[in-house]
C-alpha cells in the first residue's frame, strides 16, 4: 500500500519536473529548424517561476469555476501520471484504471477548462471553448478504435500490462495493425494536445487558437498551472506514445539500476519523438478549423484498418 | 514540405550576437534591481500600438526573425496583457487609443513594465502637437523607459529591451 | 433484488385473467429504481406545484407494477395506466404552450408501442396457450424460429418506442420538456428503463435464448440512439428539450450493453454475458439518478429564472448557486468523468464492448468495433453538450432580465436535489458495494452464476486481469492533486495579490453580455461538421436603407435544423395514412341506407365464414 503511493508520487514527481523540459526541448528544435539560436530549453521553467510571482487579475464576470479550473487541471494530470507507465511497466496507480480511465481524466481537464473559458464572458474564450470540445470529442472514437486494436493483441486493458506483454514479444511491435495504431494515435495527441497543424502553439491571432483562446483570462499563478498542466499533457501523451507502442527497455520492477536504465531510454525515446514533432510543426501550416474534421476522419480511418488488420492477420 | 525543411537546415543557425550599444533613455525610477531580478529570465511582451504608422511595428516585427531571435534571451510576445509583463507602446498616443491604452495596462498584472518605442511614444515625435494626439505614452501610462528612434532599428530595440531587464547580452 | 422471489396472485382484481404478481431479481431492481427516484420528484413536487396530484399518485402505483406484473393483463393494464397518468401529468402543465399538442403526440406513439406489445403478446400467449409469463419460458423452445422472430420483432418495436429508441423517439423530446419537471425527472429516469426492461424480458426471458441477431439489431439501435440522441441534443436551445435527447442518447449505451449481452449468451459466453447486462443495469441506474437530477435542475432553473431558453439564461451560477452546482454535478455525471456514476457505468460498457474477440465469429467484431467507436463519439459528444449546457446556462454574464435576476428556488426542491447528487456520488464511489448485487441479478436472468470479484473492498477486476477500476483510489488522488497547488501556493506566498478587472476586450470601451458567445455559436462547429445529418436551411433577411442599398438598416438571421427521422420516416407513413384514411372515408356517405346494408353484408359473410 505505501509502495503504491510512493511509487505513484514518485511517477508524478517525474512528469511534474520533466515536462517543462520536453516542452522546452520542442521549441529549440522548432527554432533552430528555421534558423534561429532559439530559446534555452530550460526556459519554461524560467517562465513557470516568473509567473508564480505576479499579480492576479481576474475578470469581474467569472464565477469560482474560473479559480478551480487550473487546480482541476493540475489535480487530473498528476492523477493520471500515475496511470502511465513513465518509470516501468507496473505504474503505482494501474490497478485504479487504465486506458479510459486515462482518457477520461483528460477529458475531465478538458470538461473545466472549456467551463472557465466561457465563465469569463468573452467571445475569445467561447469561441475557444466550443472548437475545443468539437475537436476533443472527434477524437474519441480514433482513441478507441487504437485501445481496441492494441487490446485484441495483448488482452488487457491495463496500460502497464499492455507496455510489459508488447515488450516481451518485440514481434508484436513491427505489425502492420500496429504501426498503424501509432500513426493514428500521434494524430490524436496532435489535436489533443494543441499542436500544429491542428492548433498553433504561438498563434497570437485570437481568430485562429483553440487551446489558447480558453486561457486568455488567466495571469499569474493560475496561468502558470494552466501552461504546466498542458506541458503535462504533452509530455503524458509522448510518453504513451513511446512506452506503449515502442516498451523497450521499460523496466518491470523497480530496482535502482532498472529504474536508471528507464530513465535514460524514456529520455532517450522522448528526444526522439520531440525531434519528429519539431520536424512535422516546422514542416506543416496549421489546417482550417473546418478541415481538422477531415485529419481526425483520416485518423480514425487509420484507427479502423489497424483494427481490421490486427483482426485479419492473426 | 521537404524543400522548406532543407532550405532551413541547409541555412543553419543565422542569429547575429546582441548589439552592445546603449539606447535606453530610463526615465522611472522602477527598474530596479528587483524588476531586474524578476524579469531577467523571463520576460513577455504586449505590443499596443497607439496610434502608430506601423513603422515601429515593422522593425519590432523584425525582432522575432532569426537574424535578431528575441526568443533566445527569454523575451516572447504575448496576445493578451494578462499574459504580459511589459508593455511595449509604440504611437503618439491618439485621443481614440487613449482610452484603450490605459485599460490595456490595468489588465495587466502587476509586477510591469512600460516601454514606449519610438520618438512618438516619447513625446509624439513628428505629431507632437496635433489635434489628434495626446502627446507621448507618458501622459497616458506611467512609463519607465523610452527607445528613442524614428523608428528604432531592431537592434536598438533589442538592445534597449535587454538593458530594460538587466541582461547582458 | 435482495434475496426473496415471492409471488401474488388475485384472480377476481382483473379480468379475464387476474391480477398476478411475481418478485424476481430483475423485477426486484426495477422496482427499487422506481422507487429510488420517486423518492426525490416527490420531494420535489411539493415545493414545485399543487397540479396533477390525482395522477401522480396513479402514475407511481402502475409504475410499480409493471415490473412486477406476471401475466399479460396485469402488465397491459399497468403500461396502459402508467401511460393514461402521465398523459394526464403532461396535460396538467397547461400553461406551457404547446402541453396539448405533445399530450397528443405522446398518446398516439404510446399507443401506437401498445398496438405492437398486444399484437406480440396476443400470439405468443395464443401459440404457448397461456397467459403467464412464466409459461412463455418453458414452452418458447417449442416455438420454431420464425414464430419466436416475428414474437421478438412485435415486441422489440413496442418497447422500443417506450424506451425512446431512434427512429421511435419522436414523442420523447416533445414530452418531457412539457411535463412538469418532476414528471419529466420520472419519465425520463425511471419510465423509458421500464422500456428497456421490456426490451430484457422479451429477449432473454419470455422466448429463451434467441439467436445472436436479436443482440445485433439491438446493439445497432442502440448505437444509432447514441450518436443520434447526443447530435439533437448539442444544437438545442431549450434546457428540457437538450436533456430529453441526452436521454435517448443513454437509452442507446443501456441498449448495447443488453445486445451485446444477448450475443454473449447466444455465443455461449455466460460470464461476459453477466458483465453486459450488469453494465447495462448500472448505467440505467446511474442514469435514473443524474437525469433526474438535471431535471430537477432544469426545472429550477426555469422556476428562479423565467425561462428554459438557452439564448437567455447565463450567470446562474452566482444567483442560484444550489442549482448551479446540482447541474454541474449532473452534468459532469452524464459526461462519464470520474469520480462520478457515468463514467463506472461507461467505463464497464467499454470493457464489455472490448471483448468481442473472444467470440470466433468476424461480422460481430465488426458490429462491435462499430458500437465502440459510436460509443466513444457518443461520449465525446456528451461533454460537449453539457458543456454547453452548464457554460452558457450558468456563467458570465446574464444574456436577459429575467436571468439577471433570477433567485434561488425553495427548500424542497433545493434538498430534492441535493439527495439525488449524493447518490450520484454514492453510485460513483461505491461500485464495489453495487456490482455484486447487479451481478446476482444479471446471472439469476440469465441462468448462469458467474460473480464479478474483486481482490479488495475498493477495486472492481473484470475478466480477470483485462481490466482493473478503482473509485475510491481515484477519487482520494483527484483530491490530493488538487490539495497540493494549493499547499504549495499557499507556502510560495503566491498569489501576491488578487485584483478585479473587467474582462479582456481588447481595450474595447463596452463590454455587455450581447458579446459572450451564444448557444447557436458554441454548437457551430459540431452543426458544420455534422450538416449532412443536420440539413440546416438559414434564414437570412436584410433590410437596406430606402435611399441605398449599402445601408443596412436591419438584420434578421434564422437558423434550424431538420430530423431526419421525421423527414424521412414519419413524413411519408403519416403522408400514406392520410392518403388511405381519405380514400376509405369514400364509405362515410352519411346515409342511414348505407350503413345497414354494410352491417347486412357483415353479418351475411360471418354466417357464412361460422
Amino acid at each position: 500500500m505505501t509502495g503504491a503511493i510512493v511509487g505513484a508520487l514518485l511517477q508524478a514527481l517525474v512528469v511534474a519536473v520533466a515536462s517543462p523540459l520536453l516542452l522546452g526541448l520542442v521549441r529549440t528544435l522548432k527554432a533552430r529548424l528555421v534558423g534561429r539560436r532559439g530559446p534555452d530549453p530550460w526556459q519554461p521553467y524560467a517562465d513557470l517561476a516568473k509567473l508564480c510571482r505576479k499579480e492576479v487579475v481576474i475578470s469581474t464576470a467569472t464565477s469560482w469555476i474560473f479559480r478551480f479550473t487550473p487546480f482541476v487541471l493540475v489535480a487530473t494530470m498528476l492523477v493520471a501520471a500515475g496511470v502511465v507507465p513513465v518509470l516501468g511497466t507496473r505504474p503505482a496507480l494501474s490497478f485504479a484504471g487504465g486506458i479510459i480511465l486515462l482518457m477520461s481524466l483528460f477529458m475531465l481537464g478538458t470538461f473545466f477548462l472549456a467551463l472557465a473559458g466561457l465563465d469569463s464572458g468573452s467571445a475569445f474564450g467561447g469561441m475557444g471553448s466550443s472548437r475545443e470540445v468539437a475537436v476533443a470529442a472527434l477524437a474519441e472514437p480514433t482513441v478507441m478504435l487504437a485501445v481496441f486494436a492494441l487490446v485484441i493483441r495483448t488482452g488487457t486493458t491495463n496500460l502497464g500490462g499492455v507496455a510489459e506483454r508488447i515488450g516481451n514479444e518485440p514481434a508484436l511491435a513491427a505489425h502492420p495493425g500496429h504501426l498503424l495504431a501509432f500513426v493514428a494515435f500521434f494524430i490524436v495527441m496532435l489535436a489533443e494536445t494543441g499542436r500544429l497543424p491542428v492548433d498553433n502553439p504561438a498563434t497570437h491571432l485570437e481568430l485562429t487558437m483553440i487551446h489558447e483562446a480558453m486561457i486568455l483570462e488567466y495571469s499569474g499563478p493560475y496561468l502558470a498551472m494552466v501552461e504546466w498542466a498542458s506541458a503535462m499533457k504533452l509530455f503524458l501523451f509522448m510518453t504513451l506514445l513511446t512506452n506503449l507502442f515502442a516498451p523497450w527497455w521499460v523496466p518491470a520492477d523497480l530496482g535502482a539500476y532498472a529504474l536508471l536504465l528507464g530513465l535514460l531510454a524514456l529520455a532517450g525515446k522522448l528526444v526522439l519523438l520531440a525531434a519528429a514533432l519539431a520536424v512535422l510543426e516546422t514542416a506543416v501550416a496549421k489546417l482550417r478549423l473546418f478541415r481538422v474534421p477531415e485529419l481526425l476522419a483520416g485518423s480514425f480511418a487509420l484507427a479502423l484498418l489497424s483494427v481490421a488488420a490486427v483482426v485479419l492477420l492473426k | 514540405m521537404f524543400r522548406q525543411l532543407s532550405l532551413g537546415l541547409r541555412a543553419g543557425i543565422v542569429t547575429e550576437p546582441a548589439p552592445r550599444e546603449p539606447s535606453l533613455e530610463a526615465v522611472g525610477a522602477r527598474l530596479g534591481q528587483e524588476v531586474r531580478r524578476l524579469f531577467g529570465r523571463s520576460l513577455q511582451i504586449r505590443q499596443v500600438d497607439a496610434g502608430s504608422c506601423n513603422g515601429c511595428e515593422l522593425e519590432i516585427g523584425g525582432l522575432t526573425g532569426p537574424h535578431y531571435d528575441l526568443e533566445r534571451f527569454g523575451i516572447r510576445f504575448v496576445a493578451s496583457p494578462r499574459h504580459a509583463d511589459c508593455l511595449l507602446v509604440t504611437g503618439p498616443v491618439t485621443l481614440n487609443m487613449a482610452e484603450a491604452l490605459r485599460r490595456t495596462w490595468e489588465a495587466t498584472p502587476d509586477p510591469k513594465l512600460v516601454i514606449a518605442a519610438g520618438d512618438c511614444g516619447r513625446d509624439g515625435g513628428i505629431f507632437q502637437g496635433s489635434y489628434a494626439v495626446v502627446g507621448g505614452v507618458a501622459a497616458v501610462v506611467p512609463v519607465d523607459a523610452v527607445i528613442p528612434g524614428c523608428p528604432p532599428s531592431p537592434a536598438a530595440l533589442l538592445a534597449g529591451l535587454l538593458e530594460a531587464v538587466g541582461r547582458r547580452p | 433484488m435482495l434475496g426473496h422471489a415471492w409471488a401474488l396472485e388475485v384472480p377476481w382484481l382483473v379480468p379475464l385473467a387476474g391480477l398476478s404478481l411475481r418478485m424476481d431479481p430483475l423485477a426486484g431492481f426495477f422496482l427499487l429504481l422506481v422507487g429510488a427516484t420517486a423518492v426525490p420528484a416527490s420531494i420535489y413536487a411539493m415545493g414545485y406545484t399543487r397540479r396533477g396530484l390525482g395522477a401522480y399518485p396513479a402514475f407511481l402505483l402502475s409504475m410499480a407494477v409493471v415490473p412486477l406484473a406476471a401475466n399479460v393483463l396485469t402488465f397491459l393494464l399497468a403500461w396502459e395506466g402508467m401511460a393514461l397518468a402521465s398523459y394526464a401529468l403532461v396535460l396538467s402543465a397547461h400553461d406551457e404552450r404547446d402541453a396539448s399538442r405533445a399530450a397528443w403526440i405522446y398518446a398516439v406513439m404510446t399507443h401506437a408501442g401498445l398496438a405492437c406489445l398486444l399484437a406480440g403478446m396476443l400470439l405468443m400467449a395464443g401459440w404457448t396457450g397461456s397467459l403467464r409469463f412464466a409459461d412463455w419460458s418453458a414452452a418458447a423452445a417449442g416455438l420454431g424460429a420464425p414464430a419466436r422472430n416475428a414474437v421478438f420483432v412485435l415486441l422489440a418495436l413496442g418497447f422500443a418506442s417506450k424506451a425512446g429508441v431512434m427512429p421511435l423517439h419522436v414523442w420523447l423530446p416533445v414530452a418531457h420538456p412539457a411535463a412538469p419537471s418532476h414528471v419529466s425527472a420520472l419519465m425520463s429516469g425511471v419510465m423509458i428503463k421500464l422500456g428497456v426492461m421490456g426490451l430484457l424480458r422479451a429477449g432473454t426471458d419470455w422466448l429463451g435464448v434467441g439467436p445472436p441477431w436479436w443482440g445485433v439489431a439491438l446493439m445497432l439501435a442502440g448505437t444509432a440512439s447514441a450518436v443520434g440522441g447526443v447530435l439533437y441534443a448539442v444544437v438545442e436551445r431549450d434546457l428540457k428539450r437538450l436533456l430529453a435527447f441526452s436521454s435517448i442518447d443513454n437509452v442507446g449505451i443501456i441498449l448495447m450493453g443488453v445486445g451485446a449481452g444477448m450475443v454473449f449468451h447466444a455465443s455461449g459466453l455466460g460470464a461476459l454475458a453477466v458483465l453486459a447486462l450488469v453494465a447495462a443495469l448500472y448505467h440505467a441506474a446511474n442514469h435514473a439518478a443524474f437525469k433526474a437530477l438535471l431535471f430537477l435542475a432544469a426545472g429550477a432553473v426555469a422556476r428562479g429564472a423565467g425561462t428554459r431558453d438557452l439564448e437567455a439564461l447565463g450567470g446562474l451560477a452566482k444567483r442560484m448557486p444550489w442549482t448551479g452546482a446540482a447541474f454541474l454535478l449532473g452534468s459532469l455525471a452524464i459526461a462519464a468523468l470520474p469520480p462520478l456514476n457515468g463514467f463506472v457505468s461507461e467505463w464497464l460498457t467499454f470493457q464489455v464492448l472490448l471483448q468481442t474477440m473472444r467470440i470466433p465469429r468476424l461480422e460481430l467484431s465488426l458490429v462491435f468495433a462499430l458500437a465502440i467507436a459510436g460509443l466513444a463519439l457518443a461520449a465525446g459528444l456528451a461533454v460537449a453538450c453539457f458543456v454547453r449546457a452548464f457554460g452558457i446556462g450558468f456563467l458570465a454574464l446574464p444574456r436577459s432580465d429575467a436571468a439577471a435576476q433570477a433567485r434561488e428556488v425553495g427548500g424542497a426542491m433545493r434538498a430534492a436535489m441535493v439527495l439525488l447528487a449524493a447518490l450520484c456520488l454514492g453510485l460513483g464511489l461505491g461500485p464495489t458495494v453495487v456490482l455484486p448485487h447487479l451481478g446476482a441479478v444479471a446471472a439469476q436472468r440469465l441462468g448462469t452464476g458467474a460473480p464479478l470479484p474483486g481482490p479488495d473492498a475498493f477495486t472492481v477486476t473484470v475478466s480477470g486481469d483485462f481490466a482493473t477500476l478503482s473509485m475510491p483510489v481515484i477519487a482520494l488522488a483527484l483530491t490530493f492533486g488538487l490539495a497540493l497547488p494549493a499547499v504549495l501556493l499557499r507556502i510560495m506566498g503566491a498569489p501576491r495579490n488578487m485584483r478585479r478587472y473587467e474582462t479582456w476586450g481588447c481595450g474595447r470601451l463596452l463590454q455587455t453580455a450581447r458579446m459572450e458567445y451564444t448557444a447557436i455559436a458554441f454548437a457551430s462547429p459540431v452543426r458544420r461538421i455534422f450538416d449532412f445529418l443536420y440539413r440546416p436551411q438559414t434564414r437570412l433577411e436584410v433590410e437596406a436603407h430606402p435611399g441605398s442599398r449599402f445601408f443596412v438598416r436591419r438584420m434578421a438571421y434564422g437558423h434550424s435544423t431538420r430530423a431526419l427521422a421525421e423527414d424521412w420516416l414519419y413524413a411519408p407513413v403519416l403522408g400514406a395514412l392520410r392518403l388511405g384514411a381519405a380514400r376509405v372515408r369514400a364509405i362515410q356517405s352519411g346515409r342511414i341506407n348505407l350503413y345497414l346494408l354494410y352491417v347486412l353484408a357483415t353479418l351475411i359473410v360471418f354466417l357464412v365464414l361460422a
